[in-house]
């Protein structure tokens, strides 16, 4: 702590899950930390390498189920069409306040320099390739790596 | 709060940003770029142009509303001002400093 007098030096940020409010908590921590001149690594592992999967990136949901703060009854949440209606309306309210969509806030981390990694585990797990993931993503990396690649001080984690 | 810059005595706030974009020149530009290590070039001035442009017709400033400039793409804009490239081109450029998280 003494040395760094608390400064924050690099954000490393967890992604595990494909929920548009959980993608876009972890989006707007790294571009804000590239803002402050921190730097940011994100790391994709289970569900949050939908987030970087080229055919499914454009397409993630909010969830309308299980989250109590959705304010829609888990019954309703549940019935066919929910999910989409619940994110159009949240895709509605985000552009009004400047908050891009997935694919264009991937290309606006990868320009801030924001470095992702795939974790590797998972990637064999749902049987993903390199290429089937965003071209700023720049390499499948374990758990080790990950952990190597935060050593230092002022270093910060957070898992999503 | 008072500070002197380039022989000036210039109004600022806590966080170094000139509360009255009048008294803003250039000679205050190159003190401020100085302070954040930065040289300016030409490119420099250009975007510094764009960003007093934008305060001055009252458009919130973002990193993505920068990327949409036509003037300067995000990658350029962080080689530019390497450090906080918001923060630092408008402090420089004399106008307050954006309160946005994107």
């Amino acid at each position: 702590m003494k040395e760094t007098n608390g400064e924050i030096k690099k954000m490393m940020i967890i992604l595990s899950k494909a929920t548009l409010e959980n993608v876009y908590a972890a989006f707007v921590l790294a571009n804000g930390a590239r803002m402050e001149g921190i730097e940011a690594e994100v790391f994709f592992t289970f569900f949050g390498l939908e987030a970087v999967h080229r055919k499914k990136l454009a397409k993630l949901h909010v969830a309308t189920v299980g989250n109590p703060a959705m304010h829609i009854p888990t019954m309703i949440g549940g019935l066919p069409g929910m999910e989409a209606f619940a994110t159009s309306m949240m895709k509605k309210e985000m552009e009004k306040i400047d908050m891009p969509e997935v694919p264009e806030f991937l290309d606006i981390l990868s320009a801030s320099g924001v470095r992702m990694w795939a974790c590797k585990l998972a990637m064999d797990m749902f049987h993903y390739k390199k290429e089937d993931l965003y071209e700023g993503v720049e390499d499948v990396i374990t758990v080790g790596d990950f952990y190597k690649k935060s050593e230092g001080q002022g270093v910060h984690m957070l898992f999503i | 709060m008072e500070k002197t810059i380039a022989g000036k005595t210039i109004a600022v706030n806590e966080e170094g940003y000139l509360t009255d974009f009048k008294q803003w020149d250039k000679s205050i530009a190159d003190v401020l770029a100085a302070e954040a290590e930065i040289n300016l070039s030409p490119r420099h001035w250009e975007i510094l142009g764009y960003l007093q442009n934008e305060y001055k017709n009252e458009v919130p400033l973002s990193i993505r509303k920068i990327g949409k400039s036509g003037v300067v793409d995000i990658k350029e804009f962080y080689q530019l001002f390497p450090k906080a490239p918001l923060k630092t081109a408008t402090k420089i450029a004399g106008i307050p400093k954006p309160a946005s998280c994107i």
